[in-house]
């Protein structure tokens, strides 16, 4: 199911413009606070009524202002998992839970309960009241809750943004097990590359108001131009090899072999990695006796200079590609080429786990 | 129970006491309603003229009670405009009625009842209610199952406020619809002829009495059953 969306609104000193058509799975709104992805959501989800455009998921018109058309927010047919949960506090975790189902159409069978309470882990709190449950543990029911209204579609409005480190990386994999579990569309906001990384199909990198880029995530998340020059990173697609006795995982991938911090999942599963492009450092020989355990071979494919002293060499490992942030000065001592063979180098811990992701 | 205190009290007296009773009871009844909306319309609601009916609503509590029921009477006398409507064509007639003292408790008492919700509704997020419609509820719907358990503490508290106003209600009603015995004739307005007449003191401080241990019984009860709704309704 693709999402359309075309918007035009404006508010007092800021103005939003989008035009983008994403097909179907995660859609990630990506860009830094004020660039207009809230005001995005709300409108798709019929909280906010933009100045002009059209929304409409597949075939379903959610707003067409040239038709004088606006379906009313209880008629979208939307799951929103707000940030802050807005789980209601007079009703049980059940209730709770149930609330959507009570206005889903008699047509539709939503998701069972005892399926979506088993995939998030809330049965020991169905009889509880949201004031007795901790910040992870109401995200949880925030999910449950939208997923059980029998949506067409799924909204996520920073759903980590409020959580501790230790926190989200409890709630990701949910995020995950919906995405690759259950066919409804996802539009996920967020101003984490990891969350990007872990959970997009698509990317919609927003800036100002405006589309800076679209696309796949390892193209996004290498577009200095869409993330910032900061934030650059590559994704690449591993195997599970083995997970070693001295808390190393070992991954396969199309430039050479991973370790990295154990990571989760069983021998043969395939992850995404992400790997900060300012980490990655680049030898033109083969090296030796180093410290870093991660030595992936490339070809040089482009090497894009930045406004300040660095530039990014872009490798092709494979059908991937891997970016490295050196130096303009590194560049021209190696005297770097597009069409050399290069080695990057990378510390196995600079990899956090929850860089790691399904 | 009843029976001793209406013997203590003697008929007269006892029948002024239930006659506040149901003058309150109705009062406040039929004005919730229009107290709930209103307050909502004003917590919520933006429009050209809010400051007018938030005025209008209030002008009870800072006129003088004479005042306005003497305006009630103008208006709901028997040949005042709305009284003229009201008997012609619903029969209804509340001038000199214990109807009409009813009318009168429940004007002056609806500033604080409206003024308790509405601090209630402001209370309640609004982000709620948009996720209750992101979730399917229609308006009416988010109000029923959102908003409104969540306001009931403050409808408690307004409404026992209100009823304890009505109860104590003296100027607008005996203006409005003069004071009958067993017709409109309150505990105030008995409390007041009594001591018109010699020898009244006995009764008046009997029902003095009453009136005390009423507004007393009706704080205590709204406390506690405020407090208790909203412990359910908060869930801690």
């Amino acid at each position: 199911m693709t999402l359309q969306l075309a918007l035009r609104h404006r508010f007092a000193g800021f103005a939003l413009d989008v035009d983008v058509t994403a097909p179907p799975g995660v859609t990630v709104l990506f860009g830094p606070s004020g660039s207009g992805k809230t005001t995005l959501i709300n409108a798709v989800a019929g909280l906010l009524r933009p100045d002009a455009g059209r929304i409409a998921v597949a075939d379903w018109v959610l707003l067409d202002t040239k038709a004088r058309y606006c379906l009313p927010r209880h008629k979208r047919r939307i799951g929103y998992v707000f940030q802050e949960g807005r789980l209601f506090p007079h009703l049980t975790v059940r209730q709770n839970l149930l609330y959507g189902r009570w206005f889903a159409p008699r047509n539709v069978t939503p998701e069972p309960l005892d399926r979506v309470v088993e995939m998030l882990g809330i049965g020991a709190l169905l009889e509880r009241r949201p004031a007795a449950l901790s910040g992870g543990e109401k995200s949880r029911v925030a999910i449950g809750r939208a997923l059980l209204s029998a949506p067409r579609l799924i909204l996520a409005d920073e759903p980590l943004a409020a959580l501790d480190e230790a926190r989200k990386a409890e709630i990701l994999p949910y995020f995950e097990r919906l995405r690759d579990e259950i066919s409804v569309p996802i539009l996920y906001v967020s101003h984490a590359s990891v969350e990007v990384a872990r959970l997009a199909t698509t990317v919609i990198a927003l800036q100002g108001g405006r589309v800076a880029a679209i696309g796949p995530p390892e193209r996004v998340l290498g577009d200095a131009s869409a993330v910032g020059a900061r934030e650059v990173a590559s994704l690449l697609r591993a195997r599970v090899v083995a997970h070693h006795d001295d808390g190393l995982s070992e991954l396969a991938t199309a430039a050479g072999a991973l370790h990295l911090p154990r990571v989760a999942g069983a021998p043969g599963t395939v992850i995404r990695v992400r790997i900060a492009a300012s980490d990655v450092i680049l030898s033109r020989a083969a090296p030796v006796g180093l410290s870093a355990l991660n030595i992936l071979q490339g070809t040089i494919a482009e090497i894009q200079p930045g406004r300040g002293p660095a530039a990014r060499v872009v490798l092709a490992v494979g059908a991937e590609r891997l970016i490295a942030r050196v130096t303009l000065r590194a560049v021209a001592a190696l005297s770097l080429q597009p069409g050399q063979t290069c080695y990057a180098i990378l510390k196995s811990v600079a990899v956090a786990p929850e860089d790691v992701g399904r | 129970m009843w029976g001793v205190l209406a013997g203590w009290l003697g008929p007269a007296e006892w029948e002024a006491v239930r006659l506040s009773a149901r003058v309150a009871l109705w009062a406040t009844a039929v004005s919730l309603p229009f107290g709930i909306v209103t307050a909502y319309v004003l917590a919520r609601w933006e429009f050209p003229g809010k400051q007018v009916l938030n005025g209008l609503v209030h002008l009870p509590l800072i006129m003088p009670p004479v005042v306005t029921g003497y305006l009630l009477l103008l208006a709901l006398g028997r040949r005042g405009p709305v009284g003229e409507v009201l008997e012609q064509w619903f029969g209804i007639v509340v001038a000199f009625r214990w109807t009409g003292a009813a009318v009168a408790a429940g004007v002056m008492a609806f500033p604080l009842m409206v003024r308790a919700i509405r601090l209630a509704i402001e209370a309640v997020d609004p982000k709620l209610e948009q996720a209750a419609g992101t979730l399917g509820a229609s308006p009416v719907w988010v109000f029923l199952t959102v908003t409104l358990p969540l306001i009931l503490p403050g409808i408690v508290a307004g409404s026992i406020l209100a009823f304890a106003k009505a109860i104590g209600e003296f100027g607008a009603t005996i203006t409005f619809v003069s004071n009958i015995p067993g017709q409109t004739q309150t505990m105030p307005l008995a409390i007041y002829s009594l001591l018109q007449v010699p020898g009244g003191e006995d009764g008046a401080a009997r029902l003095a009495i009453v009136s005390v241990v009423i507004a007393m019984a009706a704080l205590l009860l709204s406390e506690f059953v405020a407090r208790r709704v909203a412990r359910v309704v908060s869930g801690s």
